[in-house]
């Protein structure tokens, strides 16, 4: 029971909607268990709002490793097939350090350097191609 | 002397909270020994890359961990070990991209990038054992440069 208990608490990650987008926070260590329900939880959650918009703060996270990392990939794909978007907020510079010579580029994910230009970059217009980078207006 | 307390250790590799474990510990040790943060990071990865592959492909396992010096350098050294089924290619699995199952394929080859030293012995039926070792980088000593 107390176990049980404690696995919840360590194991969920709550999704807040702010408006249009919703608002994902990721602290310290996650189980491998608690990133796979957090990745049905947002998909759940988006069909069930109707937001355009995922922001993942990551700027609490101490490492990202291949599972963290495609678990991440996932759920900008999966957003995307659910007419929404995803921007990844705040990565450390450690941990980007890290997954370039991991060899984890994470091509198609958009990201941000904080929360609020992340919602910034989610309330520009939606630019035809997929993949972010949307600095350069187009001719 | 109050370093090897917080570095040695021997750490069962049976579940995604024993990972939890691992990266923790590890982090601990890294930071005691005086590794920076990138380092730290990279090390951390490295654990939890090489936890993952022994509880995922070797059917769970151990980590230790211990202080190695060499020269006046400190370092941390983890020794992965499973009895699990092996891994009958090695030169595969140590190539990018490749992955088995579950689709874990950064695993060795990415770990070995992110560490000074790596050292794998496996052959099919027999286990797998992956080695890594780190170097603390001293800074410069101050006084010679302008």
């Amino acid at each position: 029971m107390n176990e049980d208990f404690a696995r919840r608490v360590a194991g969920h990650v709550p999704v807040l909607r702010l408006g249009d987008v919703l608002l994902v926070t990721l602290q310290g260590d996650l189980h491998d268990s608690t990133a796979h329900q957090l990745q049905q939880d947002i998909s759940e959650t988006i069909v069930r709002s109707g937001v355009s918009g995922v922001v993942i703060d990551i700027s609490g996270v101490e490492i990202v490793d291949s599972f963290l990392g495609r678990v991440l990939a996932e759920i900008a794909a999966q957003t995307e097939l659910l007419a929404a978007r995803t921007v990844l907020a705040g990565m450390r510079p450690a941990v980007a350090v890290t997954l370039v010579e991991l060899g984890l580029t994470l091509p198609g994910l958009r990201t941000a350097l904080t929360t609020e230009a992340a919602l910034e970059l989610l309330a520009q217009p939606v630019v035809s191609s997929r993949s972010g980078g949307r600095r350069e207006e187009s001719p | 002397m109050h370093t090897a307390a917080g570095v040695e250790a021997r750490l069962p590799i049976r579940s995604d909270m024993d990972l939890v474990w691992v990266r923790q510990h590890v982090r601990q040790a890294a930071a005691l020994l005086g590794f920076g943060l990138v380092d730290q990071t990279k090390l951390v990865t490295a654990a939890s890359e090489l936890a993952r592959n022994t509880l995922v492909h070797g059917g769970g396992g151990l980590m230790e961990a211990s202080h190695v010096g060499s020269s006046g350098v400190d370092g941390l050294r983890l020794t992965f070990s499973d009895t699990g089924p092996g891994i009958a290619d090695l030169d595969r699995a140590l190539s990018d991209g490749y992955t088995s199952g579950d689709g874990l394929g950064m695993g060795l080859g990415g770990a070995r990038r992110l560490v000074h030293d790596f050292h794998v012995e496996s052959a099919p039926g027999k286990g797998t054992t992956v080695r890594v070792t780190s170097w603390v980088r001293r800074p410069p000593r101050a006084g010679g440069a302008v």
